[in-house]
């Protein structure tokens, strides 16, 4: 996280990302990677596998930037990635999570 | 599957069988203790011939040049750690360069992964950023999956290197197998939209003055051909990128040459006047474009790729077609009206005769443009042209007669010094009947010049033209303009005796410089079948010219003047 508190963060315009990849230990730093590079900080991050366990879902809570809908082609790219879905900040993925990440 | 009575195999055996099975011939490479097993069981092939580099890298571009000359996957192989490591550069320079590449790499036994042990490198992190796709094989049972798909993956769509890392335990573990995959192949892509198809069409037609722009895509989809005939066919004049010289001849009356930082000033001026630019496989590259608010101000856009990503990257295009652009322009021909637009080129013709490309002493072979010209004067259109990285890449780029797709092979994306020489003896290994030449440069040769001795081994067929200004031109050039003519680092201070190292290394050797007829000369080293150096002083203060200031618009070049 960057200097910026959470309420200024929140005010800030935000997306969530609903990706759909293969589950296997390098499929986080795929994707992951892509926006580090690009120094495009992800604000949280969930992932669990889902059905038989091949498949997982990560979740990215990030800024809306002029360089989103570029960093979702990207991602969409990746070889593991099946699936992205775009969501508003409001989704309750990451709201509901709020009680575990009180100060 | 095809169905065969069960083998017992180890997974090297099993990785050399899936190569064997996907009509690999030639594979390129260096070993160390985490591959042997891989290697134990490619000696014992009788289909595939293993070329040894004397480095990774080497390896890596040996690899390039074989892919990049027939647009067939090529495979490299390292051992674990510095192998590996050494292997990146390549690795990336084929990212950029869209080149399909499958590397293999050995990795410590599974049970030590993560303890540090000896050779042990993350090379599937750091590969990560660098592949179009990367593996690190879990199991044996997962090669027979893992290596046609990695196959699949760099030939298809936007082809570039995938990378595969195997502990040396999944190499040396025997597995029963009971049926053989497919080879993995390259995949179609979903077919052009013809409604964007038309509305390109009708674009092209309404124009008054259109430009081709055609990039590396062109080349690794065979698409010369249909572009040429596209411009052909409603008088285009055609921009290629660094990657697509030779898509269009380059003495074609259409052809407008290089594009961008150091393309001829009418092809910059022209596209400051266009009113339709037409990307076909080219990504809008910032060498290209110079600062991209100025890129074909007045211009509306048709983008044609096959990688979603590229569309609106840059530019937003009015229209966009994601697909094969042999496909896209295979259809799109016909509805594309013939015109021959006798203003637009009658002004493209007073623009090449108003702002040339300057040529200095292109008429004397000591000079560096007389030199480059005197090389292809002894060629035919047969011939490989294989670049290094610097100021003799450009002025090559610039002046050399390039007329058929994946005639040049450069570093264009990633722009490695040391790329040339390893890239030559690839390109003379895919193609024995032909001739290759390579321009390199005095800081480029050093980087990769323990592969001369590869090239003495394989009795290789490239002849390198080693212009020597005695500095890291292109650094020299950018000290002279932007900084003060403050040369530091630049200038070499002392100089190997490159013929006599190039002799030691076990090639031929020649100096220009001391030759009475450096013509007969040249014509002399090429006639002799066989690896050759050829030494050529150049001066140190020549510059590429016209450039366009990292930043600066296109429009606004220096050295412009002939
Ligand atoms: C591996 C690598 N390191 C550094 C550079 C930066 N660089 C670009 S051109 C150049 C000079 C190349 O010198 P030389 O091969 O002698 O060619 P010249 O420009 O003199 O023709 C350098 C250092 C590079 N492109 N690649
Ligand atoms: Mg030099």
């Amino acid at each position: 996280m960057n200097a910026v508190s959470r309420n200024e963060n929140q005010a800030l315009s935000r997306a969530v990302l609903e990706i759909d990849v293969a589950n296997h230990p390098g499929v986080m730093s795929h994707v992951v990677g892509l926006f580090s590079r690009r120094a495009y900080n992800v604000e949280g991050i969930l992932c669990l596998p889902v059905g038989d366990g091949r498949q997982s879902r990560i979740w990215l809570l990030v800024n809306e930037d002029q360089r989103l809908p570029q960093m979702i082609r990207q991602v969409e790219k990746l070889e593991d990635v099946s699936a992205v879905r775009r969501h508003h900040a409001d989704h309750a993925v990451f709201t509901d999570l709020e009680a575990f990440f009180q100060a | 599957m095809s169905e065969t009575p069960n083998e017992t195999l180890t997974g090297a055996q099993i990785t050399v069988r899936l190569l064997e099975r996907q009509g690999v011939r030639l594979v390129t490479g260096y070993p160390g203790g985490a591959i042997l097993p891989i290697y134990d069981a490619l000696g014992q092939s009788t289909a595939i011939r293993h070329v040894l580099a004397r480095h990774e890298q080497g390896a890596g571009f040996i690899a390039q040049g074989m892919a990049r000359v027939s647009g067939e996957v090529a495979v490299c192989m390292a051992s674990s750690g510095p192998g590996a490591t050494n292997l990146l550069t390549a690795i990336a320079d084929a990212k950029l360069d869209s080149i399909p590449l499958v590397a293999i790499t050995g990795q410590v036994p599974k049970a030590m992964i993560g303890t540090d042990a000896f050779q042990e490198v993350d090379t599937y992190g750091l590969s990560v950023p660098i592949t179009k796709h990367n593996f690190l094989v879990s199991s044996t049972e997962e090669l027979l999956d893992v290596i046609p798909r990695a196959f699949a993956i760099a030939a298809s769509g936007r082809p570039g290197p995938v990378l595969i890392d195997i502990p040396k335990d999944v190499q040396s573990r025997a597995i029963e197998v009971a049926a053989w995959p497919e080879p993995g192949r390259r995949k179609l892509p979903a077919a052009a939209d013809g409604m964007a198809l038309a509305e390109a069409a009708s674009l092209i037609a309404a124009a008054k003055r259109p430009l081709l722009y055609l990039g590396g895509g062109v080349i690794h989809a065979g698409a010369s051909e249909l572009a040429l005939e596209l411009a052909e066919k409603s008088t285009l004049p055609t921009v290629m990128t660094l990657m697509a010289l030779g898509a269009m001849p380059v003495d074609h009356p259409l052809s407008l040459g290089m594009l961008g930082m150091h393309g001829a000033p009418y092809t910059n001026l022209a596209l400051d006047e266009c009113d339709l630019l037409i990307a076909v496989g080219a990504r809008f590259d910032d060498r290209a474009t110079g600062k991209v608010a100025a890129f074909c101000p007045q211009a509306k856009i048709i983008h044609i790729d096959i990688d979603v990503a590229e569309l609106d990257k840059i530019k937003t295009a009015h229209v966009g077609i994601v697909a094969d652009v042999a496909e896209a322009l295979t259809r799109l021909l016909p509805l594309v009206p013939e015109n021959p637009r006798a203003e637009w080129n009658a002004r493209i013709d007073a623009l090449k005769a108003e702002h040339p490309q300057p040529l200095p002493g292109v008429n004397d072979p000591r000079s560096h443009f007389g030199l480059i010209r005197a090389v292809a004067a002894c060629l035919d259109d047969d011939a490989i042209v294989a670049t290094d990285v610097g100021q003799h890449q450009m002025w090559v780029a610039q002046a050399y007669p390039l007329r058929r797709p994946r005639q040049w092979l450069t570093s264009g994306g990633l722009g490695t010094m040391g790329f040339g020489v390893p890239a030559a003896i690839g390109a003379a290994l895919a193609a024995p009947e032909r001739t290759v030449v390579c321009f390199t440069g005095d800081g480029s040769i050093l980087m990769n010049i323990q592969e001369l001795v590869t090239a003495a081994e394989q009795r290789a067929n490239v002849k390198i033209v080693l212009m020597n200004n005695a500095v890291l031109g292109l650094v020299h050039q950018q000290q002279t303009l932007f900084y003060g003519q403050r040369l530091f680092a630049s200038e070499f201070q002392a100089m190997p005796d490159f013929v006599a190292a190039a002799r030691a290394l076990g090639i031929a050797a020649v100096d220009l410089d001391q030759a009475a007829n450096p013509c007969a000369a040249l014509a002399d080293a090429f006639a002799r079948p066989g690896p050759c150096l050829i030494h050529a002083g150049i001066d140190a203060e020549q510059k590429v010219y016209p450039m366009v200031p990292p930043g600066a618009a296109n429009r606004d070049m220096i050295g412009a003047q002939a």
